[in-house]
């Protein structure tokens, strides 16, 4: 227990650290980030730690959180849906349609079931597509520079992160109901699939995310610092206080972002910790130890399994949704698997899998590393070659610091897994 | 007529490029079916293998083409290309030596070793983007192509022309060599057999005498080979990208459990479905079926299934439906 403490205290004093020497922006926009990545290592752990199943589809669960923000959050697009809305919404309903049609064939029809499914989703496609072409060609025409998407519903942006996860739980049941109960591999090899799908569809389906001109300027749930310092109360409390009016102006919205997260990450931290020691929880881990004992005792193994995926992900799509929050924008295009979920396992193994606390302390500890190692590694690079002449082969080490993170993170990860696979706060 | 240039329209842009490709995701398939046969885990740093053995060979590319050496017509890689192996080969020995050996020994949970590759990509990746950074790379030098377009439509007066480029020809021809001895070494040799056996039961192998450090070494020796040589057969035919490799892992994986992990001849056979579904499928098949189809029933659009940014898709699905229906993919390899 001491031990934990110490480990969050140096965590906090490292934050300090980095707001005393450097500034406390850049603390803060590293803190929220840790939060953020805190919350995405909650949902990995749900799914890893408490059950043993290997999600590397993290990326594209956040990203099915991202663009919640836009659906729930952006105002409707002006005549998007006359236009074309509606063929596209009936379009989708069509294919969904055509596969619920296939599966039920394929459960009830005693022969010739393989061609009627094919024929059945063959059809399916092409009408499909007959729908869907031109709706999407209508809705991509209108304002294509700032718009040509159907926008979303106007709503609060805060309703946007429970609809991230609920996003991304749909997904992760469809994912589930196929790859679950067959080799702990294939979840993996599912996951990664599905991961880089659901980003091929945001970078290329206009109508609905703009694909790689990117969604700017999404609704935020604080203020704007713009408007802050326009506001004489504020500008008179600041300086009150002896502060630079613009510079406070942007570690109170830092801060207000800051209190809505860990808000959040209180109250996913509080079921998880609930559920990690109630019956449920025992079970799970159960399960986790000897799957062929838990299935003895009369637990359905697969349902469980589905189940703890479906609240991982969901807590993924929650976390991915409050990322793009954060940013104000969904832009395609940044999401990189080694990012987003690579960098997230690793903050699992390295906190310690099974326990909450510790990935939620690896959340933390690995995003300022990550952010970190960009400038020790540059400047460590700067101290190794000053002895060189200038010339090619320095300019290539001095470029390649770069690529530092990739390999300290990968090498981290080695050497957790090796010495210490427990992680630095063992679960139990 | 028309039948005969809509068969040429489909060689020239369905049936080459997807038997190239096909050709390369099958020597990937074989590198991860190996592992997963001998080795028993998912190596997911396997598409970063094939971008350091890409790279080593491309680094001694360099180095022979500044000496003025090269190989006529063919790609001076070709000749880079032993080179390329032994280095790999040398890394990932250390690799196994430094990180795999250890789980072996403690005999942990598939899904550990699983996740140790997952510390070996990241590694390898870091390493081949420091020393080579992140740019398009071409590397491909000699001969273009095997068969010009504008040569075949001369010489068979289609209107159709065919165009064979030689990194396509060199890739089926290398591939087919390199499937050749592997199959050879494995079904011929003594080694290769005790590699099947350890492969099929372990502790029966270990039984009757082979040697697990010397099978584990030549395993590794032979992925190298098989990584590096499709590695370099893919940025010869599109161009030398660090992270393409690692979108070539989906595609890869899909081959081998649609063939069946485990087995060899399945990843070849998964490799191909695999290339000829993604290349037809995205495939717009307009001009084909203006030579076959009638006038009135032809199609106004591109008649193209799906837009090639969704290539990955396919191979997605064709997993999935494996998953479905066979998980123990077409050859029955030894999952589940």
């Amino acid at each position: 227990m001491m031990r934990n403490a110490l480990l969050f205290a140096l965590m906090a004093a490292l934050f300090v650290f980095t707001g005393l020497t450097q500034s406390w922006n850049v603390a803060l926009t590293i803190l929220n980030m840790g939060v953020i990545s805190a919350i995405m290592a909650l949902g990995v752990n749900m799914q890893w730690g408490y059950a043993g199943l290997f999600n590397i589809g993290v990326m594209g669960f956040a990203a099915l959180g991202g663009l919640a923000v836009v659906l729930v959050a952006t105002p409707p697009v002006e005549g998007a849906m006359a236009a074309g809305g509606w063929r596209i919404l009936g379009a989708l309903a069509v294919g969904v349609a055509a596969l619920v049609a296939a599966s039920l064939v394929w459960r009830r029809l005693p022969r010739f079931r393989m061609l009627a499914v094919l024929s059945i989703i063959v059809a399916g496609f092409f009408i499909f597509r007959g729908i869907f072409d031109p709706g999407v060609a209508a809705v991509e025409a209108i304002n294509p520079t700032i718009q040509g998407n159907l926008g979303g519903f106007g709503l609060p942006v805060l309703l946007a992160w429970p609809a991230g996860g609920i996003l991304a739980a749909l997904a992760a049941w469809a994912i589930g109901k196929t790859a679950l109960g067959l080799r702990s591999d294939y979840l993996a090899i599912a996951t990664l699939g599905i991961a880089e799908i659901t980003l091929a569809i945001l970078r290329n389906e206009e109508w609905l995310s703009r694909g790689v001109k990117n969604v700017i300027g999404l609704p935020r749930p604080v203020p704007y610092e713009v408007d802050l310092q326009r506001s004489t109360a504020f500008v008179d409390w600041a300086t009150g206080f002896g502060f630079d009016p613009a510079a406070a102006s942007s570690i109170v919205v830092k801060l207000c972002y800051l209190g809505l997260f860990a808000v959040v990450l209180a109250l996913v931290m509080l079921l998880a910790e609930l559920a990690l020691h109630s019956p449920w929880g025992r079970m799970m881990r159960a399960i986790r130890d000897n799957e062929v004992a838990a299935g003895a005792m009369g637990k359905n193994v697969k349902a469980r399994h589905l189940q703890i995926f479906i609240i991982g992900s969901a807590v993924i799509g929650i976390a991915g949704a409050m990322m793009t929050t954060l940013d104000s924008q969904l832009t395609p295009s940044a999401y990189q698997p080694l990012r987003f979920t690579f960098l997230i396992w690793v903050m699992v193994i390295v906190g310690g899998s099974g326990n909450n606390w510790g990935a939620m302390l690896g959340g933390f500890l690995i995003w300022w590393l990550w952010v970190m190692v960009e400038p020790m590694g540059a400047s460590l690079l700067h101290t190794l070659t000053a002895p060189l002449p200038d010339g090619w082969a320095k300019a290539h080490l001095l470029d390649g610091a770069a690529h530092m993170r990739l390999l300290t993170m990968g090498i981290i990860l080695l050497l957790v897994l090796r010495f210490s696979p427990r992680g630095l706060i063992p679960g139990r | 007529m028309d039948l005969l240039n809509a068969l040429v329209a489909f060689a020239n842009f369905v049936f080459v490029p997807a038997v190239a490709y096909g050709a390369q995701l099958a020597l990937g398939a074989l590198g991860v079916t190996l592992i997963y046969g001998i080795l028993r885990f998912s190596n997911f740093a396997h598409g970063d293998t094939m971008a350091f053995g890409a790279m080593c060979t491309i680094l001694v590319t360099w180095g022979l083409q500044s000496w003025g050496i090269s190989a006529g017509p063919l790609p001076t890689a070709l000749l880079a290309l032993p080179v390329g192996i032994a280095v790999t080969a040398l890394f990932l020995m250390a690799t196994d030596r430094a990180v795999y050996r250890f789980y072996r020994k403690t005999r942990a949970a598939p899904v550990i070793l699983t996740m140790a590759s997952l510390g070996v990509m990241f590694v390898m990746n870091g390493i081949v983007r420091f020393i080579i950074g992140v740019e398009d790379i071409n590397f491909a030098d000699g001969a273009r192509f095997l068969i010009g377009a504008r040569e075949f439509r001369e010489a068979t007066g289609l209107d159709e022309g065919l165009a064979i480029r030689s990194t396509q020809a060199i890739t089926v021809v290398v591939a087919a060599v390199a499937m050749a001895l592997l199959f050879w070494f494995l079904n011929r040799t003594r080694t290769g057999k005790s590699m099947r056996a350890f492969a099929d039961n372990e502790d029966l192998a270990l039984l009757s005498g082979i040697n697990p450090g010397r099978v584990v070494m030549v395993t590794w020796l032979i992925v190298a080979a098989l990584a590096t040589t499709a590695g370099v057969l893919y940025g010869l035919d599109k161009s030398f990208k660090a992270f393409t490799y690692f979108q070539l892992l989906l595609p890869i994986f899909a081959s081998a459990v649609v063939g069946g992990l485990g087995s060899p001849i399945g990843a070849v056979a998964g490799g191909f479905v695999i290339a000829f579904s993604e290349v037809g499928v995205t495939y717009a098949w307009k001009k084909v079926a203006g030579y076959v189809m009638p006038e009135n029933l032809q199609p106004d659009g591109l008649a193209q299934l799906l837009s090639t940014d969704y290539k990955i898709a396919v191979s997605f699905a064709i997993l999935v439906l494996v998953l479905l229906f066979r998980p123990t993919g077409l050859f029955r390899g030894k999952s589940v």
